[in-house]
């Protein structure tokens, strides 16, 4: 199983193990990752579950699309990093993915 | 000294946020949470979209798997309706006799569904879209139906008549008022939604009040009380919802359209806290009391519930937010519209896909409904949480970037 790790603004880490297939935003909510909300369920909606991508995995994961583009234009302290993490799918080529959590989703 | 013990009422979103959120700020008493219906929590929006329409299974729409109640050793009774409140001496009364004793206790009972109240409408066919269980059995009878009447045009109305006519039935909406979705948004957006469902085939009767339900057994068609009928070999009902209020009523609690609650989730008992579609709070960003039926709502409440059970208390200040789904059309509603003088539309509201209706009062904005426009809807979110003045003629200019209403 994939590993994704969690950083906190503090510079604690979670790092947890999770199915390929499902999202960083919903390995956070099933883990109780605090700074990851995804209040819509993950339906790129509410854009509660921000993270900024460590720069070491960004090009692997990629760029989002066009509505998630538009929604991170406006999130609290957008990067170049920055990316919605239900729109993350967590794969083999994954493992080891390491997220940064913002301040605050608000 | 024994541990305390936290009993939550009702396993919905509310609940599924509450008790891991205890957990998570160093509640150490014991935690249950009592639920009437069947499942753990799951996610009731996909009910009305993905999951209606045949996507989703159970499992993707729980909101958190099982193995995260027991890791945080969460007991779920599901199954059990809790009957009362005796707060006299902490207990609950079950409507299988028992009582259970609590020390601190937190309602998150939600709503239940307004009942039509004509003849023949417990006709076979005829169903109401609240809960997994309404959805499993309008699946099951759904497969053999062409006629589908929807009574009701509110969100959940409209959400349900997409997902049917992609399931290929014929498809009306019945609508008592003028237009759909009167309550909630200006004329210029139900005219919008009006367009889109005709352009994909469904039809929408404003002004329709239902009389009669006929059929043999089965549901075959609706009267009006106008006379005029429509063919239904499945119709589903959405006029709103009714807040879960009489058991606290019952045991003496505040109770104003919801469970009064303060800015700390907490009801006129210091150790009964509420959460969720069953409250009403004082809003300060709208300054009056409202009722929220939102996922947003019942979230953000059981977080500032948790907080206030393990001493941490913060005020509840969320901006409330909602989205609805339907055919290609993602709206997201940022605040709350009521009481506006003024909307300005941004984009084509009548022959586009893609606008965003600003609500405005006194200059100052109140809501913002975004239909394809997230950025919209995301700058909405700050101005209105913000406070921030905005003129009004800027909003609709397509060529004025938005970024340069905030303040930085
Ligand atoms: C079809 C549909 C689509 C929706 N779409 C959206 C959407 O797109 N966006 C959005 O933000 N919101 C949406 N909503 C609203 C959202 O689902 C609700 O706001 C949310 O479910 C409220 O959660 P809650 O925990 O407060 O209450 P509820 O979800 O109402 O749950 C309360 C639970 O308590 C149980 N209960 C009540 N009394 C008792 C008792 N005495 N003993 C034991 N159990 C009891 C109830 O049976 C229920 O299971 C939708 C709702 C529906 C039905």
């Amino acid at each position: 199983m994939p590993t994704v790790v969690y950083v906190k603004p503090d510079g604690t880490r979670q790092e947890v193990h999770l199915e390929s297939g499902t999202t960083v935003m919903q390995g956070a909510v099933d883990n109780m990752v605090e700074g990851i909300l995804g209040d819509c369920g993950g339906c790129c909606s509410c854009a509660t579950c921000h993270v900024y991508v460590d720069e070491a995995w960004v090009d692997k994961v990629g760029k989002p699309d066009d509505v998630e583009r538009d929604m991170l234009e406006f999130v609290i302290n957008p990067k170049e990093t920055s990316r919605l993490s239900c729109q993350i799918v967590v794969s083999d080529e994954l493992d080891g993915l390491v997220v940064h959590l913002p301040e605050s989703q608000y | 000294m024994a541990k305390e013990r936290c009993i939550i009422v009702g396993a919905s979103h509310a609940a599924a946020q509450l008790a891991p959120t205890l957990r998570q700020h160093g509640y150490e008493g014991s935690i249950a949470v009592i639920g009437d219906e069947y499942f753990l929590p799951y996610h009731r929006p996909p009910l009305s979209k993905d999951f209606l329409a045949g996507k989703k299974s159970i499992d993707d729409i729980l909101i958190r798997p099982p193995a995260v109640y027991q890791k945080n050793n969460i007991r779920f009774v599901l199954g059990l309706t809790v009957t009362g409140i005796d707060r006299a001496n902490k207990h609950l009364l079950l409507d299988d006799g028992e009582q259970i004793p609590y020390d601190k206790l937190v309602l998150t009972v939600g709503a239940r569904v307004r009942r039509l109240e004509v003849p023949g409408v417990d006709k076979k066919g005829i169903f109401y879209l609240r809960t997994l269980a309404d959805v499993q059995q309008i699946k099951a009878y759904a497969g053999k139906a062409r006629h589908a009447v929807i009574v009701g045009g509110g969100y959940i109305g409209l959400e349900t008549a997409a997902s049917l006519r992609k399931l290929g039935m014929e498809v009306v909406v019945l609508e008592a008022l003028p237009r759909v979705l009167a309550r909630v948004t200006a004329p210029e957006v139900s005219a919008f939604y009006t367009r889109v469902h005709a352009e994909e085939g469904v039809r929408i009767v404003t002004d329709a009040q239902v009389a009669e339900f006929l059929g043999d057994g089965e549901v075959r068609e609706v009267a009006l009380a106008d006379g005029r009928t429509f063919p239904a070999d499945l119709v589903i009902i959405g006029i709103g919802i009714i807040p879960n209020t009489e058991m606290a009523a019952e045991a003496g609690l505040e109770v104003d359209n919801g469970i009064v609650v303060d800015e700390f989730a907490r009801t006129s008992d210091p150790d009964i806290l509420a959460a969720g579609d069953c409250t009403c709070h004082f809003n300060p960003i709208y300054g009056r009391r409202v009722r929220l039926e939102s996922v947003q709502n019942a979230v953000d409440q059981a977080t500032i519930a948790a907080l206030t059970l393990c001493g941490q208390p913060r005020p509840y200040r969320a901006l409330p937010w909602f989205w609805s789904d339907q055919y290609d059309l993602k709206l997201q509603i940022a605040g709350l519209s009521q009481g506006y003088d003024q909307v300005v539309i941004r984009g084509d509201i009548e022959r586009g896909r893609s606008f965003a209706a600003f609500y405005l009062k006194e200059g100052k904005l109140l809501a913002v409904d975004a239909v394809n426009r997230p950025q919209e809807f995301m700058l909405g979110k700050r101005l209105i949480a913000e406070g921030v003045e905005v003129d009004p003629s800027l909003l609709r200019q397509e060529n004025f970037a938005l970024k340069g209403l905030l303040a930085r």
